[in-house]
């Protein structure tokens, strides 16, 4: 849709307005908008990321690939630039295959990169929590069956048993 | 045809108006995001990785005190009308239900909802907990979510780094992981024209705002969702202080505006409030957007009582089961039914003729 304004522009926000006792709906673009004062946040609105592909990278510098492009993350095999393009991450590894670009990353999204809400312990010991190991067991049989490895399978299964 | 009563509360105990500031505020709700160890995040995940993911989730829930009676919806076997159902119920976001055009849900996207407490499972994150609140109630949404929180993480392994917290697909989430949003009807701001100053103050001080639905959604009826923008750096406890303290402050403008509008233009807001009762009460046909908006004036009306006997529970009513699916389900009609604007209005005379006695 076309700003209701300039009739140029795409539009990105829908800004309610009341004028003489009814209330009128414009579609504007960015630039209308802030024209008539409205801080458009079209950026957050449209896309989860908020601005932050241009907060990646300084201007135009940005769209030229860079050598740290083609880093890559041994676990899943995602690279900076698939990064960069969807803006989302490929697995939890990735945060220590890019920490360098992440920690910039983070600092200018949230102001800060150290986390100082609630440390997570993860789940400790198997042998220590039976609740955890039954779900471990499980998996593991589950894994079992998937490469066919029925002898082990059995042996999970009469484990599982025990447990349950 | 999905069977909600399997939900105790139809997973609507936060429509029930009985919050806090419950005429203003609708509903709190906090979500927390995790991911599990050992899978690629949502977007790169095999779905045979989805599936397991989604059976761990599932177990792990049925050894917690808090979820082991949580009801499984499996989105990617549901149809559309359905999805639908459980999105306009705020218990999926469109992204899991699948909602765009030409999307499916992803195999292995699933919910999981007990009570207060909602598992969006295969979303962008493995896991979104969720916890809802009728009115003004972060404290509450959070005693509850944490709770399952702490009880899944002690039997998944979540992806949890010393310096960035909680691992997302997006670093927009990372740290907490926490998104705290509450839904809040604004009109007397936007009547008196401070919405804009208001709006403008929220993005200076961390927060920001988005329609009826969450991201990406746009503002209709009046209704904003004020959230938390960041979520790293700062705890939980931090961040559900600061948008508290700002949403506090936001309602008293509201108060104020609607004290101004009632003294100093009695007869406009007087009107106005009528006007939208009146076309709902008597009208032939409604719109979605058009019932939104004047439920946003008769809503108002009841906030400052010039509409004796009308509860804001048959307005939050309203407000669900207006919605398109929610209508079709209701009255045996596809969402596509071109009748359905006919069909809404007779749907909102019978209800406020209940209610007017």
């Amino acid at each position: 849709m076309l700003c209701d304004n300039c009739k140029e522009r795409e539009a990105v926000i829908n800004l309610t307005q009341v004028e003489h006792d009814s209330k009128v709906t414009l579609h504007l673009c960015d630039q209308c908008a802030q024209a008539k004062g409205v801080e458009t946040g079209a950026s957050v609105l449209k896309s989860p990321l908020g601005g932050f592909i241009t907060a990646m990278g300084k201007g135009a510098a940005n769209v030229l690939p860079t050598p740290a492009d083609g880093l890559r993350c041994a676990a899943c095999g995602g690279t900076l630039r698939d990064f960069r393009e969807s803006g989302r991450l490929g697995c939890a590894e990735c945060y220590d295959a890019f920490d360098g670009h992440l920690r910039d990353l983070l600092r200018r999204l949230h102001g800060s990169s150290q986390h100082v809400g609630e440390r997570y312990v993860a789940p400790g010991d198997a042998e220590a929590d039976p609740r955890r190991r039954l779900l471990d067991l499980k998996e593991q049989l589950r894994r079992a069956v998937e490469n066919e490895n029925f002898e082990l399978a059995a042996e999970l299964r009469d484990r599982i048993r025990v447990l349950e | 045809m999905i069977d909600l009563s399997l939900l105790p509360d139809g997973g609507m105990s936060w429509l029930d108006a009985s919050g806090p500031k419950g005429s203003i505020v609708l509903s709190t709700r906090i979500r927390l995001a995790r991911n599990l160890q050992g899978f690629a995040f949502s977007q790169r995940a095999r779905d045979a990785d989805r599936n397991a993911i989604l059976t761990q989730v599932q177990e792990a829930a049925a050894a917690s005190a808090r979820l082991s009676g949580a009801v499984t919806f499996r989105l990617d076997q549901m149809e559309r009308a359905d999805r639908q159902l459980l999105h306009e119920r705020h218990l999926v976001s469109k992204e899991l239900a699948g909602l765009d055009r030409e999307s499916r849900p992803r195999p292995g996207a699933a919910l999981l909802v007990q009570g207060p407490v909602g598992v969006m499972v295969n979303e962008e994150d493995h896991l979104r907990l969720h916890g809802m609140r009728s009115g003004f109630a972060l404290e509450e949404a959070y005693a509850d979510l944490e709770a399952a929180d702490a009880e899944l993480g002690r039997l998944l392994p979540f992806a949890f780094h010393p310096e960035f917290g909680y691992l997302t697909s997006c670093p927009t989430n990372a740290g907490t992981g926490l998104r705290a949003s509450v839904l809040i009807h604004l009109p007397g701001l936007v009547l008196t024209k401070e919405i804009g100053k208001v709006l403008q103050g929220l993005s200076q001080v961390g927060l920001t705002f988005r329609g009826l639905y969450g991201e990406g959604s746009e503002v209709v009826g009046n209704f904003f969702q004020l959230s938390n923008q960041t979520t790293l750096g700062k705890s939980e406890e931090e961040l559900l202080d600061h948008l508290g303290k700002i949403v506090r402050q936001v309602v008293e403008y509201e108060e104020q505006a609607r004290d101004i509008l009632l003294r100093e233009a009695t007869t406009i807001v007087g009107d106005k409030v009528w006007r939208a009762y009146g076309t709902l009460r008597y009208a032939r046909t409604l719109t979605f957007e058009e019932t939104m908006n004047l439920l946003s004036g008769v809503r108002l009306g009841a906030g400052l009582n010039l509409i004796p006997g009308l509860g804001v529970y048959t307005l939050n009513k309203l407000l669900i089961f207006t919605q398109p699916a929610h209508l079709a389900a209701l009255e045996g009609r596809s969402t596509g039914d071109p009748e359905l604007p006919a069909v809404r209005a007779t749907y909102v005379r019978r209800i406020l003729d209940a209610e007017a006695g």
